[in-house]
């Protein structure tokens, strides 16, 4: 992408331009214009990303860390830009504190399965929310399991909102870890996440915070939200697949035992003693996916230079657009209709489950997501199986939003 | 292009606003849940048997017009046959919504060849299944949910 993309008028982006740097929106779906609403689940990607890639395999390709030969230097070189990219786009203190893991769901494991086993113990409480991904519930289920600790559940109202008054209740001295989305995957919500960082520092707890879904659409500011764990997956962010970023804070991060064993996380190795190597290489085992951290870096640039804050106002206007024109249709009820919310719009329609309406939008060349969004216990709060889910990137316009609303319109006529 | 009236027949439709048999049986003798985690359809089948006999099928719960259609569709069409008739149905009812059914086999399916448009839609195969598929678990006496996955 280039800086074209931004329209003479300033902070708004010129969407047409942005289109054209992803490839895979020029296509035609059952013979439609292919409507991409499933951005939750992935983002597509930009030709500069996909560039990137192909650059590094076609030029650069080679082991990191270790070989004194050019092409091994350079590599290393290109993998450890990333992490000041990511480090800048979380506003981090350090790259040291920026770990590259598979995704959030390896990031989140990561902190249970390490600081989690080596401070949680029988008696104690992780905490959580209702709104979370199977993502953030599964790894805390195993660690209570295997610690004898409990996982307690902060509730939403019935706007998808977070109780922060039951929320504080459940926070105590049992509590060793607040775990929580920064924007529900399912329902779009944004949660006020330093308020919540400050309730449990106020009791000495420390938070990890799942920003899957907050950083392709918010600045996020690790120091600015105090949080102590940060995790994130390239792939909702523009970026390839099986790369993502955990950060940590310094202090915490010291102290944690390793995660992995292998490659590159040691310092010295002995059958008597092994010292393990210094941050962030103490997390990272192993010949990580070089290829990946050079994609997820083409596509953090890739928003820097529209500008996160005017991505977030271009997808703003259009969830506010598609929100009126969707729940205006007879027989649509929406669900996740929280003050606070961040490209998601998930909705039931009357008697039609949702996995028709998927069907019948998709033979209009419109994708969305039908189901449960892996966050089965948010449906069972809602009291229902499944929603349909429309999410949103900065590449999708108001037309698109419209077509939607036609798909919708056309499932109501198959049905009556 | 695989078209949508393939799919969404009137009879489809029909059966899923008006599923027939749909109730519980309280004297079933074998009853079974099938569970799709896809998209969350679960029902519950139930069945008296006379000998090798399906004497009465019911069934109970919720999914998409393709599950519930095809729960409501099997129970008339399995009721009254023996079990080995009701699985032979089923294997040809599979072929069918696969794509693997031989030229002309869909004509002794009966009303079931309102399927076939299924197998233009391959994610939806499993929702044409599901409760065939708890059917079996039931007369195989099964006490675990079965699941598509």
């Amino acid at each position: 992408m280039s800086l074209a993309a931004k329209s003479v008028s300033g902070s708004k982006l010129d969407i047409r331009r942005v289109r054209e740097d992803f490839p895979i929106l020029q296509q035609k779906v059952h013979g439609k214009p292919l409507v991409y609403l499933d951005n939750a689940a992935t983002s597509q990607k930009p030709r500069a990303v996909i560039d990137a890639i192909s650059r590094y395999y076609q030029g650069t390709n080679a082991n990191i860390h270790r070989g004194v030969h050019f092409l091994s230097e350079h590599a290393t070189e290109e993998y450890e830009d990333v992490r000041r990219i990511a480090q800048e786009f979380l506003n981090a203190a350090s790259p040291s504190e920026i770990i590259f893991v598979r995704g959030t769901t390896e990031g989140i494991n990561l902190v249970a399965q390490t600081y989690g086993r080596a401070n949680v113990k029988a008696g104690d409480e992780v905490l959580i929310t209702d709104m979370e991904h199977h993502s953030n519930i599964v790894p805390w289920q195993i660690l209570c399991d295997e610690r004898g600790a409990k996982l307690r559940v902060a509730p939403i109202n019935d706007r998808g909102e977070l109780i922060l008054e039951e929320f504080a209740n459940l926070l105590g001295s049992k509590t060793k870890l607040v775990a929580i989305t920064q924007v529900s995957n399912a329902l779009g919500t944004v949660n006020p996440i330093q308020r919540i960082v400050e309730m449990a520092h106020g009791q000495n707890v420390p938070v990890l915070v799942d920003g899957a879904q907050a950083v392709p659409h918010m600045k996020v500011d690790v120091q600015a939200l105090d949080c102590d764990f940060y995790a994130f997956s390239g792939h909702k962010v523009y970026g390839p697949t099986g790369i993502g970023v955990l950060y940590g804070k310094s202090a915490l991060l010291e102290a944690m035992p390793p995660y992995q064993g292998g490659g590159d996380m040691i310092a010295s190795v002995t059958f008597e003693k092994t010292i393990y190597n210094r941050l962030p290489y103490k997390f990272e085992a192993g010949t990580p996916d070089i290829a990946g951290v050079i994609g997820l870096g083409a596509a953090l640039k890739y928003v820097g230079d529209l500008g996160i804050e005017n991505i977030g106002a271009h997808e703003h206007d259009l969830l506010e657009y598609a929100t009126a024109a969707v729940s205006a249709i007879p027989g649509v009820q929406l669900i996740g209709t929280a003050r606070k919310k961040a490209g998601v719009l998930s909705f039931v329609l009357d008697n039609i489950h949702p996995h028709d309406i998927g069907t019948i939008l998709d033979q209009e060349g419109i994708a969305i997501r039908t189901g449960h969004h892996c966050s089965q216990p948010v449906m069972h709060r809602f009291g229902i199986a499944a929603t349909a889910r429309a999410s949103f990137a900065v590449y999708n316009t108001k037309e698109e939003a419209d077509a939607l609303v036609r798909g919708i319109e056309k499932v109501r006529e198959v049905f009556d | 292009m695989s078209d949508l009236r393939d799919l969404y027949q009137d009879v489809i439709l029909e059966h899923s606003k008006a599923p027939r048999n749909f109730r519980v049986l309280q004297a079933a003798g074998h009853k079974a849940e099938g569970y799709n985690p896809l998209c969350g359809d679960r029902f519950t089948v139930y069945l008296t048997l006379d000998g090798d006999l399906i004497r009465d099928i019911t069934f109970q719960g919720s999914g998409c017009a393709i599950s519930k259609a095809s729960a409501s569709m099997m129970t008339q069409s399995v009721k009254g046959k023996t079990v080995a008739e009701a699985e032979e149905l089923f294997g040809r009812f599979h072929d069918l919504v696969t794509g693997h059914a031989a030229a002309g086999s869909s004509e002794n399916l009966g009303k079931l060849a309102v399927f076939s448009g299924v197998s233009e839609f391959p994610v939806r195969v499993k929702c044409a299944t599901l409760a065939w598929h708890t059917l079996q678990a039931a007369l195989e006496g099964k006490q675990e949910a079965i699941s598509t996955e």
